[in-house]
């Protein structure tokens, strides 16, 4: 059976989903939350380069280089806002980012 | 056909446990680790589809730099990893139902689609592939021509995050003592050295 495109979307489904899944569960845990983004940016990506295969337009794949960009500068900005975080209140539970109260 | 087709189930059943130890592994270097792992066997994914260019990019972005990042931040903050992991089976539960209900709505999506041949829009797409231009050099073709504005919006997207990472994450630190090398350079025989007469007997 060759390899189509309902198999790479079905990766990508299950990718998604357990970035999601991977932030219900580690509700505490910042650092596995922004790893669960990156694996749901990556399911993102499959999707995209897939259909771009699959339908002979490269400008998926142009897109997918954007999502990458975005994804990368989403990383070191998130890190950036942990680090200062956890400078200032020792911890990074979820539950204890309420100062702002927003 | 036989060997990609095996390489796809093989690649793609690494990825999707790899994924599921980033968000079930104990301890989160182990999950890094891991996510590492998953970054790497999509990148192959991606080769076996044809896209080369952004399967290399996937390993050099992905790996070599997002992946270290965490690692860094993951080993440089001192935390109690197993406080955190207090509360997890408190949410196994809802997170199971939902991820089941998400995985089958979105496979019975995917299972319904079907992409017959071309049709004449996509066909009259402005972007089609040709089979004699390698991906790289179709990729760049397009990028530096027609997506000008958008390559440019992506560099000012990574100006803006490299310079909010550093804004955020620099910080002036009150006493400490730094090596000042234009005040040595400044300074000069007459106000380093004086030349005292001291009288006999008496002090300074």
């Amino acid at each position: 059976m060759p390899v189509g495109l309902e198999h790479y979307l079905t990766v990508a489904a299950i990718l998604f989903t357990l970035g999601v899944f991977g932030i219900f569960l580690n509700r505490k845990n910042v650092i596995i939350i922004l790893m669960s983004i990156e694996l749901m940016l990556l399911s993102v990506n499959i999707n995209l380069v897939a259909f771009s295969v699959f339908l002979q337009d490269m400008v998926g794949q142009i897109f997918a280089m954007l999502v990458l960009t975005v994804a990368a500068g989403e990383a070191a900005i998130g890190l950036a806002i942990l680090v200062v975080y956890f400078r200032n209140r020792g911890s990074i539970e979820v539950e204890d980012i309420n100062m702002m109260k927003g | 056909m036989m060997v990609a087709t095996t390489a796809f189930y093989v690649f793609a059943a690494i990825t999707i446990a790899a994924a599921f130890m980033v968000i079930a592994a104990r301890n989160p270097v182990h999950s890094v680790l891991y996510l590492i792992l998953a970054f790497f066997n999509a990148a192959a994914l991606f080769v076996l589809i044809g896209a080369e260019f952004l399967a290399m990019i996937l390993v050099i972005v992905y790996v070599g730099a997002v992946a270290v990042l965490f690692m860094f931040v993951v080993m440089m903050l001192d935390i109690n990893f197993t406080e955190l992991r207090e509360g997890v089976l408190q949410y196994l539960p809802i997170g199971a139902l939902v991820g089941v209900i998400l995985v089958v709505e979105v496979l019975l999506v995917v299972g319904g689609i079907a992409v017959g041949p071309l049709s004449p829009d996509v066909a009259a797409a402005p972007a089609p592939m040709s089979s004699d231009v390698e991906n790289t050099r179709a990729l760049g073709q397009l990028l530096y021509t027609q997506y000008i504005y958008f390559f440019q919006i992506a560099g000012l997207i990574l100006l803006v995050a490299m310079i909010g990472a550093i804004v955020l994450t620099l910080r002036q630190r009150e006493g400490v003592r730094k090596q000042s090398i234009a005040a040595q350079n400044a300074r000069t025989r007459e106000d380093a050295v004086e030349l005292v007469d001291i009288k006999p007997g008496s002090g300074i």
